[in-house]
């Protein structure tokens, strides 16, 4: 059913890997940072970038660009990966993340980073702050789409569901969540922590249509689910996307002890080797 | 105040302003969280039902839907009780609103203690001192209805985050509908303090339903021989420091009047300019750290000192330390 050209598909994937190196060498140069996220939504927001919405990296403030919210703020160095490549700002402020000077800070900064659509990382404000932009679409007669990517372990912020009745009740259909499913939190599973399950029931409950995305680290179905999300009428749509923490390398992934830290010399150095790209220099 | 004096809720003139103002800007949306009928926007809501939404009774989501529509450059006002349109989103107003610096306009009626008999769960004395710790945030406490007019009017000029506080009930108005003072029309600048009677004994510096107080207690004063000038500070943040440094200059001696705590609001604003610039002596009248009671306002304030009789005591107190 895929329209999907293998070529296109080959490309996006090539685009993740890059970013996830530069994750780990900004993050690794700062000395501090959340790569294991920021591995885990990499992937859909290579799409989201390079395949799905409308932006112009020379005019971040255009006004009939799709909106982009990274409600789950900490995992902003691979949003920061991606906005430098696509050129927003150059490239050599990624060497600079977390510093006092810097236009990349800890957590997305709007008035900062060119590109950047909401300052977060207080977690479950993206989502009624996507209804807001939402809204001014409609309000202003735009065609725009807004995109606000969730944490999983972010959904127990009370706020989250404030803002999932919300866009229902005003029938936000230009709105569309992705849930970064990667299945931890600070403490432990989130299974464990605070149970989140049945997920996809509970935003069926609150009125919004569900994709599942059986494997959010897999790029032709990251795709296919945005085209489908994208048909959605008269309410929003919430991908949720089942994904890995700290995809891409080996000793990363799926283990909690990622989520906040950069990685050390050794590890950088097997890291570097399993995500090997030629020619790749840190400027 | 012998002759009947004319009263109106600020509350009224911010529903009023707010529909005046829908009609000349497109891009004004008004927000609520299930209390629009209190806080007046229910006007606008019923002149332009396409740029009001009611975001339920949820205040995160209420300024965080606002922060949203102020980055498409919407100007945003949201309205809910002052209790909960600052206790309630705290973070979402630091986080969303202030630190980017967006164009939401949060004004909170029923503040203080002019919501009432609802008691200590309805009353905030402290929300002053929450917003005002807030970088990037205005503060403001309008007098009376037609200094509320002129403040909405400037808020809608303003690009960028304001909380206003606004009362419940009907209180003393100072100026004409026209927003003149002893026959001369006025300017309402942000920042700007407003002399409202000249003196050179002491100052007291006041705002909201205080500067009622505050002119009652410069009478009162003037008939036992000492001259009180009266200042309207009607914004918190910015400070006028101006004012209060040539206040302390000329008259030596302050009192701060305020239907808030002493703790973080108008009286600690004035005092943060003086000790590191003019440390003249100060007293503080206003809410004495503690959980009001229920009451009808004008009962809760007698009850704690926030009348002119405090306010006179406190003059002839801070003038023996001069």
């Amino acid at each position: 059913m895929s329209t999907f050209s293998p070529e296109l598909i080959k490309d996006l994937e090539e685009k993740a890997r890059l970013f996830r190196r530069l994750i780990l060498e900004m993050t690794f140069k700062a000395g501090s940072g959340h790569p294991g996220g920021s591995m885990s939504a990499v992937d859909i927001l290579t799409a989201l970038y390079y395949h799905e919405m409308r932006v112009d990296p020379k005019n971040p403030m255009w006004e009939d660009r799709d909106r982009f919210v990274l409600s789950k703020g900490h995992v902003c160095p691979a949003l920061y990966a991606i906005l430098a490549e696509l050129g927003f700002f150059p490239k050599e402020a990624l060497w600079t993340l977390r510093r006092p000077d810097s236009i990349l800070q800890g957590h997305p900064d709007m008035r900062k980073t060119p590109g950047v659509e909401m300052s977060t990382g207080s977690l479950g404000q993206g989502l009624s702050v996507s209804c807001g932009m939402a809204l001014a679409a409609r309000l202003d007669k735009k065609d725009y789409k807004v995109y606000c990517m969730l944490g999983d372990g972010e959904v127990q912020e009370g706020n989250i569901w404030e803002g999932a009745m919300f866009a229902a009740h005003e029938k936000l259909d230009n709105l569309i969540a992705i849930l970064d499913r990667n299945r931890l939190q600070i403490d432990g599973f989130t299974e464990d922590v605070m149970s989140l399950e049945p997920l996809s029931e509970k935003w069926k409950a609150f009125g919004w249509e569900v994709v599942e995305l059986k494997d959010g680290n897999d790029m032709r179905q990251i795709l296919e689910a945005l085209d489908k999300a994208t048909e959605t009428k008269g309410k929003p749509t919430i991908i949720i996307a089942d994904t890995l923490k700290g995809k891409g390398v080996s000793f990363m992934e799926n283990k909690v002890g990622y989520h906040g830290r950069a990685l050390k010399p050794d590890e950088m150095e097997i890291a570097r080797k399993e995500l090997e790209i030629p020619g790749f220099e840190v400027s | 105040m012998s002759e009947k004096v004319a009263k109106a809720a600020t509350r009224d003139a911010y529903g009023k302003a707010l529909v005046e103002l829908g009609k000349k800007y497109e891009d004004i949306v008004v927000l609520d969280a299930d209390l629009a009928g209190s806080t007046r926007t229910a006007w606008f809501a019923k002149e332009f039902p396409d740029r009001f939404f009611d975001c339920g009774i949820a205040e995160e989501n209420l300024m965080t839907v606002a922060a949203g529509l102020a980055t498409c450059g919407k100007i945003v006002f949201a309205s809910t009780f002052a209790v909960f349109g600052t206790e309630r989103c705290y973070n979402q107003i630091r986080q969303t609103i202030a630190y980017p610096k967006l164009n939401v306009k949060i004004v909170c009626t029923h503040s203080g203690i002019t919501v009432g008999p609802d008691g200590a769960s309805h009353q905030t004395t402290w929300d002053v001192a929450l917003i005002r710790a807030l970088p990037n945030m205005t503060v403001l406490v309008p007098a009376d209805a037609p200094e509320t007019t002129e403040a909405v009017k400037a808020l809608v000029e303003y690009d960028g985050p304001v909380y206003m506080r606004l009362g419940r009930t009907p209180s003393r108005v100072f100026y004409g509908e026209d927003y003149s003072y002893k026959g001369k029309k006025q300017k309402f600048e942000l920042g700007k303090s407003m002399e409202l009677r000249p003196g050179k004994e002491v100052t007291i510096i006041s705002n909201g339903i205080m500067v009622a107080e505050a002119m009652d207690a410069a009478d009162e004063l003037s008939s036992q021989g000492i001259d009180a000038r009266v200042i309207n500070m009607h914004t918190v943040k910015p400070i006028d420091e101006e004012a209060i440094l040539k206040a302390a200059g000329e008259t030596g001696a302050i009192v701060t009047a305020e239907e808030h705590s002493i703790i973080g609001g108008l009286g600690s604003a004035v005092a943060e300019v003086l000790v590191r610039k003019n440390p003249v002596s100060v007293e503080m009248v206003g809410v004495h750290d503690i959980f009001t009671d229920s009451g009808e306002d004008v009962v809760l304030q007698e009850l704690y000192g926030l009348k002119s009789k405090e306010i006179v005591e406190a003059a002839r107190k801070v003038m023996k330390r001069k």
